[in-house]
């Protein structure tokens, strides 16, 4: 202990700074702003709203229960859904999962043209006017994913535009069966 | 290349401050409350604003959300859980005291601990110092 | 052709920077003295052609020159020649060109004025700064050319973030780079000690004045941009504990120890290899902030676009160049032991407590602007530290640290007399508790205990601050009894007294009022009414303006008219709020502009924040201080040729 006290202690602020160092390098690589969800791996909240197309009819995620569905987060004014909308259509035409949509405070003029001139990807869209539902999903940045098992439970979240090779790799092994529980 | 949109917006959102569209309370303390209860969550958008402060359009969403609930009468803890369970404790500008921020918060005290003990250990070996041999020139005089 | 030669120029300066450190260090490790004296004219010609490639890119700024990439990105022809001129470190390239600058001006002002140094030592200062300058070059050259051609060329420029378009954020960046760069001078004093091999109360007398100077710019470039916040953000806010923020102000904290710490090594030779590492931690942080602003590792509202390349790069500068000069202290920091005492109550004991609780200042809000990484790295739940930790953290150290201060200004060295200290200050205890109770009752009609505590220490710093001057003054009844750097001391503490008085009331104080107004009605914050007389449009020369009239009354007293703005810039398109303050010394009314809520009514903020510019006016105060010690006799002694040197010179001749 003297002799630490005494010689090595002086190591101890390179040593620190090392540390240090590796947390910085660390950090390169990582994303500080990209909030995960707290609900992977937990029951879905409850989503029942108007839908887009007609608002006298109700779209309720308890219609949906027994098998895998996705909810995707959109809005006319967002830039970077336009990037994922061709995915989109792609994936629907795949038919590998029933596809929803949640229209976040949007304009529903707009929107119902958006769909019409890019094409409608999704089995119906359920209308958010207030964000009320958003805020119950944790939605903070359209565009958002998630996909929900048959049991009810978030097994997988994608934050920003969806692309095939995050499809093929995240998300279908989950929905085949292939690959078990949340995504990482 | 996708985070650039998001880029965008948080070097510019700061452009515009958040001011409330809405009345404030009719009771000051409950204004009070409120004012201290937004500031004390993030925005998830312009992520280094709290949502008092920040102008994004969830940040206005969730000071509503915050006004409804305190209308309703649910106390600050319970706004707090409402939040932490749909974003999770990033949203929270205060940690709370969990095992992983245990750090943090014993942090002060521990810290200050150390600083004393060396402190005390310095001083003591340096009065030892002094006393064996308090040196020719008188106690100085404090000039900076 | 311009930007090529400002290019070339970089790149020349670069090679001199080298040729600087390379001749200076090994010059001075075998006793060359023709090699040595490479030093100061290769960075003589550093300097001049850092200021040409400077030049250059200014010039391309000026002369609306879109050919060149970042010139194209950051300016328009309809910006304002000034904000031309400040739009050269308005992005990431340009900022760092200007950094290369003040780096190099630094290094010819220590090259100038230190002749009076031992030759050896000086050759190896002005090396330690080569390198470092070097470093910064090849960061620019290698990662961030800003001057990049545009093919094809911009036909306009995107414009100025209009945000930066302002005299205070234009002059932030050269102020605050400039006590960056200033410590990067008390770094190379410290690495020049380690490599002699022995460090005196001589070395510590020669870097103080330098530390000081570069501390005095670090606080006003950091009180300029706590002010531009609060006027231009619209929040009335000053301080928001941002990751970038706490990146200036963590290597303030550590400059502050330093600056302590130096004065004990200087009189009693003491804290030696502590004050070795407070260099070289100064220097550190402030090489940690530049990282953190470009990197992206942390989310802050002040970062350059993220870039994990240029992230890289700096980590392996900061790497390299801390990693040295840690494991070169590891080296010599042990034999440099002293015999020196002093007793438990006496100046060493003082200013051995500011420097642990500074330390523990910094450390804390290091620990919390990083938790955030730390819990990522371990793949933890993300979690934020913001302001509500930060403030309550911050008090802990601090509260002791100011309430020690007051006493310990005027303790003796090496032994001092307790009862006779507290006899000493008893008038500004007195006064402190008595306006502690009395102040924030009487003047705004209620108190907490956190508000006493704040008036307290800020009332006991500020009239304690005068004690020494004054009693000095008594001495002999004469102004220039006072020494510059006793003068300075209490300046300079006297400034941080206004500061935290400042705070206190300011944060304990401040009404605002957020609300809806239609024309004729009005909104209260303090003792004043906000009458909300509607809007009109206007025209700036680069942008469009809704413009807002508030007139402000007093009881029956019209006090002003205030004209708060939303602006829409031509080129950018997004939307600023220029709010318009009425300021005093006593207290600011502020007022921002919100929406049109429809129904002929607009949102409106009003403020009242009484004694707020104090909180920039004691940080003047600081920085004036400072440059009154700095100007001390002392500092312009010649010193004598140390023998070695002599001995060395002889030998050659």
């Amino acid at each position: 202990m003297q002799r630490f006290m005494g010689v090595l202690r002086f190591l101890l602020p390179a040593a620190v700074f090392a540390v240090l160092l590796r947390f910085l390098y660390v950090g390169l690589s990582l994303h500080p702003d990209v909030i995960p969800s707290p609900f992977i791996g937990k029951p879905a909240p409850a989503l029942s709203l108007p839908t887009l197309h007609d608002e006298t009819r109700t779209l309720s995620s308890t219609q949906f229960a027994g098998r895998p569905w996705l909810l995707n987060v959109w809005a006319t004014w967002c830039v970077a859904c336009r990037e994922e909308h061709a995915t989109l259509v792609e994936i629907a035409r795949s038919k590998a999962v029933p596809m929803y949509g949640l229209d976040w405070k949007d304009d529903r003029g707009t929107a119902l043209a958006l769909l019409a001139q890019h094409g409608d990807p999704y089995d119906a869209v359920a209308f958010d006017a207030e964000g009320r539902v958003a805020i119950d999903w944790g939605v903070y940045g359209a565009p958002e994913t998630f996909l929900i098992d048959a049991d009810g439970t978030v097994v997988c979240k994608q934050i920003g535009p969806l692309d095939m090779d995050t499809w093929r790799s995240k998300f279908l092994p989950l929905i085949s069966g292939a690959k078990k529980g949340p995504c990482t | 290349m996708r985070w650039l949109p998001l880029i965008f917006l948080l070097l510019t959102a700061v452009a515009v401050q958040a001011i409330e569209n809405v009345a404030p309370f009719d009771d000051p303390a409950m204004q009070e409350r409120y004012e201290h209860l937004v500031k004390e969550l993030r925005c998830l958008v312009c992520q280094n604003e709290s949502i008092a402060d920040s102008n994004a359009d969830l940040a206005a969403d969730l000071r509503r959300e915050v006004r409804e609930m305190m209308i309703a009468g649910k106390t600050d803890a319970e706004i707090k859980a409402f939040m932490v369970d749909r974003y999770g404790e990033w949203i929270l500008f205060r940690p709370r005291l969990l095992r992983q921020t245990w750090l943090l918060w014993f942090a002060p005290g521990i810290l200050l601990l150390i600083g004393t003990i060396v402190a005390v250990r310095v001083v003591s070996q340096r009065a030892r110092l002094y006393t064996d041999d308090p040196g020719d020139d008188p106690t100085g005089e404090p000039n900076a | 052709m311009i930007p090529e030669l400002g290019h070339f120029a970089l790149i020349l300066a670069f090679c001199l920077a080298l040729a600087q450190a390379g001749f200076a260090l090994t010059g001075a490790h075998w006793n060359r003295v023709a090699w040595m004296n490479v030093a100061r004219p290769a960075a003589a010609g550093q300097f001049v052609f850092v200021a040409l490639s400077f030049g250059c890119l200014a010039w391309a700024f000026l002369h609306n020159d879109f050919t060149v990439a970042y010139v194209a990105q950051n300016s328009n022809s309809a910006l304002p020649a000034p904000y031309k001129v400040a739009a050269v470190w308005g992005a990431h390239e340009g900022s760092l060109l200007l950094w290369v600058l003040v780096q190099a001006i630094w290094t010819i002002a220590v090259c100038a004025l230190s002749r009076s140094l031992p030759h050896r030592f000086a050759a190896r200062v002005i090396g330690v700064l080569g390198l470092v300058s070097a470093g910064f070059m090849l960061f620019a050259l290698a990662t961030s050319n800003a001057f990049e051609r545009l093919v094809p060329a911009a036909v306009e420029g995107r414009d100025l973030n209009p945000i930066l378009q302002d005299p205070a954020l234009a002059i932030h960046p050269p102020v605050l780079y400039t006590g960056y760069v200033g410590f990067s001078v008390a770094f190379a004093f410290a690495i020049a000690a380690m490599l002699e091999g022995h460090l005196d109360s001589a070395w510590a007398r020669w870097t103080r004045p330098w530390t000081t100077g570069a501390w005095c710019f670090l606080t006003v470039g950091i009180a300029l941009g706590s002010w531009w916040a609060y006027y231009e953000l619209g929040w009335g806010g000053w301080w928001f504990w941002d990751a970038v923020e706490n990146a200036s102000f963590m290597p303030w904290l550590a400059g502050t120890a330093l600056i302590h710490s130096l004065a004990v090594t200087e009189k009693r030779g003491l804290f030696k290899s502590w004050t070795l590492l407070l260099a070289i931690t100064a220097f550190s942080l402030s090489l940690l902030g530049t990282f953190l602003v470009r990197s992206g590792v942390l989310i802050s509202v002040h970062a350059f676009a993220s870039d994990p390349a240029r992230g890289k790069y700096i980590l392996l500068f900061l790497g390299t160049t801390i990693g040295i000069a840690l494991l070169l202290y590891a080296w010599r920091a042990p034999r440099l032991k002293s015999e020196a005492g002093f007793m438990p109550v006496s100046r060493e004991t003082f200013l051995l407590a500011n420097n642990v609780l500074l330390i523990v200042a910094m450390a804390l809000i290091l620990l919390g602007t990083l938790y955030p990484l730390f819990l990522d790295y371990f793949g933890l739940v993300k979690q934020s530290v913001g302001p509500p930790y930060f403030e309550f953290v911050f008090l802990i150290p601090m509260i002791p640290l100011v309430l020690l201060l007051g006493a310990g200004m005027h303790a003796a060295w090496k032994r001092a007399d307790a009862s006779e200290l507290l006899r000493f200050v008893r008038v500004p205890l007195v006064l402190a508790l008595i306006a502690a109770v009395a102040v924030p009752w009487l003047v705004y009609g209620r108190n907490t205990v956190l508000t006493a505590v704040g008036v307290l220490a800020a009332v006991w710093v500020m009239a304690s601050a005068w004690l020494a001057p004054i009693s000095r003054w008594r001495q002999k009844r004469r102004l220039d009894a006072v020494p510059r750097a006793v003068m300075g001391m209490s300046l300079a503490h006297f400034g941080l007294g206004v500061f935290i008085l400042g705070v206190t009331i300011a944060k304990s104080f401040s009404v605002e009022q957020d609300i809806p107004l239609q024309r004729a009605q009005s909104a209260h914050a303090g003792a004043y009414e906000f009458v909300f007389q509607g809007v009109e449009p206007r025209k700036g020369p680069n942008y469009e303006a809704t413009r807002g009239t508030i007139e402000v009354r007093h009881g029956e007293d019209m006090v002003t008219i205030l004209h708060p703005e939303k602006r829409t810039y031509l080129v950018q398109r997004n939307p600023m709020t220029e709010s318009d303050i009425d300021a005093s010394l006593s207290r600011d009314l502020y007022v921002a502009l919100g929406e049109d809520v429809g129904n002929n009514a607009w949102s409106v903020r009003v403020q009242y924040k009484p004694l707020v510019r104090l909180i920039w006016l004691g940080a003047l105060l600081m920085a004036c201080g400072g440059l009154v010690a700095v100007s001390d006799r002392r500092y312009r002694r010649a010193t004598v040729v140390a023998p070695e040197a002599a001995r060395s010179l002889a030998q050659e001749a």
